[in-house]
């Protein structure tokens, strides 16, 4: 993974043909870690984004209930520890007698695909449209910087808001919304860095080899790009769950009864004052699932930038 | 006289600095009308200081650039860079650069590196590029496991051999050298300019050789041209150009070069003496 | 006496692949007045050794050494407050990349006179006619017109002519220049050595001068420390140096001059001294 490693490699082991080749993949990943691993908040993050990952795929078996089924006679329970709690709602229940746990457990689900989905978008959008944009300079590229600029210019959730109102509120109109509104950024991002692999001999050797357009710009150019682009890539997956949470929260996510964070928030807004479990707990979910991506961020632009190594 | 393998009439290329919205677009004349010949097997070399031109005209030969007026032409036959170059004309120049830690793609592995030419060129089977790269590889005094490596395991002397085995893999005619040896440890630079001759008699190639320090280019070339501000000031065999420059530029640089001989050592130590 | 005297110099660094020694056990001296060249090639340690004497090494570096004393003084115990009014005063340095080496914010006229408002006690008026001053001793034209130049509008060469200037703002009495003219064309390069000649004999300062380059010692040096690999492999006064080398590595620098060829291959160095450095491709 790492993209530019320094000149101090551990000893390269000399091994015949093939086995040489995964030997070194070993090396550079051991690298990779030796540089995650000095950031300890990275450390942290990634494994609180693992647990909540295990969680999303296998929330049918952790969780103690239906997400949407209304239990008459539960509603509003406290958590266990409060008086009037018991076991059977660890976290309480919400105004129609659903079980939080549960909710907050499928929820994830929600949150990460969500995540996923955006940047998957975003990326494959903005690195081809940057990819275009950096390779062939002049007016195209005036254009599309313009047009990026003119993006960037709106505050990102009014845009959002205003793109769910045309296409009509819903979790993937939600989706394809935030993803167009994050997109800006990997074009930035792409365009500078291939403006700046560009004009590398590399490039131009292969030019003299006959490479044609295509496979300069995707197979020589862009491999060395990544770096900043996997950052932003988990930045982005971060603003891609906060903005959906929004968007749910104002109606315009994800429908009730999705148990879907944001929507969690809005529905149990009227409750607050009575019970400030029906509110915090999404709340935290929240935070928390954000916090431990951008920390774990962090720590692969610290490992993968070669302007931060210090060898 | 045996065949020529390059040959410009007259190439001259201008570079045009972009024009803003307040201010007009100025051109520079890079290149003034270069016009040279070079026979099969031998090498020219091209001698300036830095923003004379040099690596301007190793460009267009190399059909990276178009120029802007003037005839290139390779093995006998013209070519128009601007209308686009067939691959043949393409795979029978190629380039060897200054920097070795930017000429090679930091993403690709050594014997990747090696084979993409082939991979673009031709449609041999993965089996026969691979041989061939490992042949490549041994002949610049690597070694197979080498093959697996990404470069930035390598020292520089040993990215530049694999550099130059990269523009080898097509059989080039001409193989356009820019100040190859230039960022590159006196000890490593002999081992380079060795192998240079070393393949230079095997395959038989024809050597644009760009370089500002004298002292290598009366080792390797066996003409030589000197370049001041995009033009020609001095065009000859090595021997001539040494013995007897013509033009003041020429002189200059000469006089420039260090001397290590015993003989100036005594007489700047006997100057200082004098001084103090 | 001498003025610069490290005894035993030893140098780590931490790295990803464990301590990597940068130097050995390296003693040198530099009386005043004279004009050691430091030689060697990339890797042996020849630069990191006098910005350990400068105190400019990152804190990944470990510094040993049994002294290392200038004037009298050891500065290797020196707190760093005690060493920068050594620095920058009593030894200039310079460097390879005079464009890097010059703040791009700043007029060149405004950096000289902040390094002497920095050293010195003169008030503006006279800060400026020292500028002015060392600008005319260094060779620059149109003095008061470049002062307010900025490096950008200048060429290599004279931002070179600026770095001196500074480096020689408050009079050091040892200059340490790294690698000066290896960045620039041949022709600036005998001016830029000329210069520093012709100001090394006029100030009587001393002067080591870093390079890898032999052409430049055979032009500058007195005497002549060539090392390898983190230690010293010889030290002798120039002309013996080059008329007879006693180490084989010196020789063999020597020989791979083009210049003195004689047959139709370079002797490399492998030929004459360790045979796997050679199948490595040399120093990394």
């Amino acid at each position: 993974m790492a993209v530019n490693t320094p000149k101090t490699v551990a000893e390269p082991v000399v091994l015949e043909g093939e086995h040489s080749a995964s030997a070194i993949r070993w090396a550079m990943l051991a690298e990779f870690w030796y540089y995650f691993r000095q950031n300890r908040g990275a450390v942290v993050g990634a494994a609180v984004f693992t647990i909540i990952l295990l969680v999303a795929i296998f929330a049918p078996l952790i969780a103690p209930h239906d997400p949407i089924t209304q239990v008459r006679g539960a509603f509003l329970k406290p958590p266990v520890w409060q008086a009037g709690g018991s076991w059977e709602y660890i976290l309480g229940t919400d105004p129609v007698g659903r079980d939080i746990l549960s909710r907050l457990i499928y929820g994830a689900r929600f949150s990460l695909f969500v995540g996923l989905v955006v940047v998957t978008i975003s990326v494959s959008v903005g690195v081809v449209v940057g990819l275009i944009a950096g390779y062939f300079r002049g007016p195209l590229d005036t254009f599309i910087m313009r047009l990026m600029d003119i993006i960037l210019a709106f505050p990102s959730l009014l845009l959002a808001l205003v793109l769910v109102a045309i296409l009509g509120p819903g979790l993937l109109n939600a989706m394809i919304a935030i993803a167009l509104v994050l997109q800006p950024h990997f074009v930035r991002l792409t365009r500078a860095a291939v403006m700046a692999e560009k004009n590398k001999d590399y490039v131009m050797a292969a030019k003299v080899a006959g490479a044609s357009r295509m496979r300069l710009m995707f197979r020589t150019i862009l491999p060395n790009c990544t770096a900043p682009l996997i950052v932003q890539g988990t930045l982005s997956f971060s603003n891609a769950i906060l903005d959906a949470a929004a968007l749910g929260f104002l109606g315009m996510g994800a429908q009730p009864p999705t148990p879907e964070w944001g929507t969690m928030l809005a529905e149990a807004r009227e409750f607050v004052m009575r019970a400030w479990w029906v509110v915090t707990f999404p709340g935290l979910a929240i935070l928390i699932t954000v916090l431990a991506i951008n920390l774990m961020g962090d720590g692969l632009r610290d490992a993968l930038d070669p302007k931060l190594k210090r060898s | 006289m045996s065949e020529i393998v390059l040959e410009t009439r007259n190439l001259v290329r201008d570079y045009t600095t972009a024009g803003g919205m307040f201010r007009q677009a100025k051109t520079v004349r890079a290149v003034k009308g270069i016009s040279l010949k070079v026979e099969k097997g031998k090498t020219l070399a091209i001698v300036g200081e830095s923003g004379c031109g040099k690596s301007t005209l190793a460009r267009m030969i190399t059909m990276i650039d178009p120029p802007t007026a003037g005839d290139l032409i390779i093995d006998g036959q013209k070519v128009d860079t601007a209308k686009g170059v067939s691959p043949e004309l393409r795979r029978k120049v190629q380039i060897v650069f200054q920097n070795p830690y930017g000429s090679l793609n930091p993403r690709q592995k050594i014997g990747d590196v090696l084979m993409e030419p082939l991979i673009i060129n031709s449609d041999l089977p993965a089996s026969e590029r691979r041989h061939r790269a490992m042949e490549m590889l041994k002949k610049v005094g690597l070694a197979p496991e080498h093959f697996n490596r990404y470069p930035h395991m390598f020292s520089g002397g040993q990215r530049q051999r694999i550099a130059i085995a990269r523009a080898l893999m097509l059989n080039p005619r001409l193989l356009v050298l820019d100040e190859p040896v230039s960022a590159l440890d006196l000890s490593v630079q002999a081992q380079v300019l060795n192998l240079l001759a070393d393949l230079q008699d095997e395959f038989g190639l024809t050597y644009v050789f760009i370089s500002h320090d004298l002292s290598v280019v009366r080792y390797i070339a066996d003409e030589v041209m000197v370049m001041y501000f995009g033009e020609a000031v001095e065009y000859g065999t090595r021997d001539d150009v040494f013995s007897n420059p013509q033009h003041e530029y020429t002189k200059t640089l000469f006089a420039a070069t260090p001397r290590t001989d015993v003989e100036s050592i005594r007489a700047r130590l006997a100057r200082k003496t004098a001084a103090a | 006496m001498a003025l610069l005297e490290i005894k035993n110099l030893c140098l780590t660094f931490d790295t990803v692949g464990g301590k990597l020694k940068a130097v050995d056990g390296i003693s040198l001296h530099v009386d005043r007045g004279e004009v050691l060249a430091i030689v060697g090639e990339s890797g042996s340690g020849k630069s990191v050794s006098m910005l350990a004497v400068m105190g400019l090494l990152p804190w990944t570096a470990t510094i040993t050494a049994d002294y290392i004393r200038f004037d009298g003084k050891d500065i290797l115990n020196l707190s760093p407050s005690d060493r920068r009014k050594i620095i920058g005063k009593d030894i200039g340095m310079i460097f390879q990349e005079p464009m890097a080496s010059l703040n791009p914010c700043f007029t060149v006229g405004f950096q000289i006179e902040e390094t002497l408002r920095q050293h010195t006690d003169l008030d503006r008026a006279a800060r400026r006619r020292r500028a002015v001053e060392l600008f005319r001793m260094v060779g620059i034209p149109n003095t008061e017109d470049r002062l307010s130049s900025y490096p950008h509008q200048m060429s290599g060469g004279q931002c070179q002519r600026v770095m001196i200037a500074m480096a020689l703002a408050c009079n050091p009495k040892l200059l340490i220049a790294d690698e000066p003219t290896t960045a620039l064309d041949v022709t600036i390069q005998k001016q830029i050595l000329e210069l520093l000649v012709n100001l090394q004999i006029e100030t009587g300062m001393a002067m080591i001068l870093i390079t890898h380059d032999m052409g430049v010692v055979a032009e500058t040096a007195d005497r002549v420390a060539v090392q390898y690999k983190g230690r010293r492999v010889e030290e002798s006064d120039v002309l013996s140096l080059f008329e007879s080398p006693k180490h084989p590595y010196t020789r063999a620098l020597l020989s791979a001059l083009p210049e003195n060829a004689t047959g139709d291959r370079l002797p490399s160095v492998s030929d004459y001294f360790l045979e796997e450095e050679a199948v490595t491709g040399g120093a990394a």
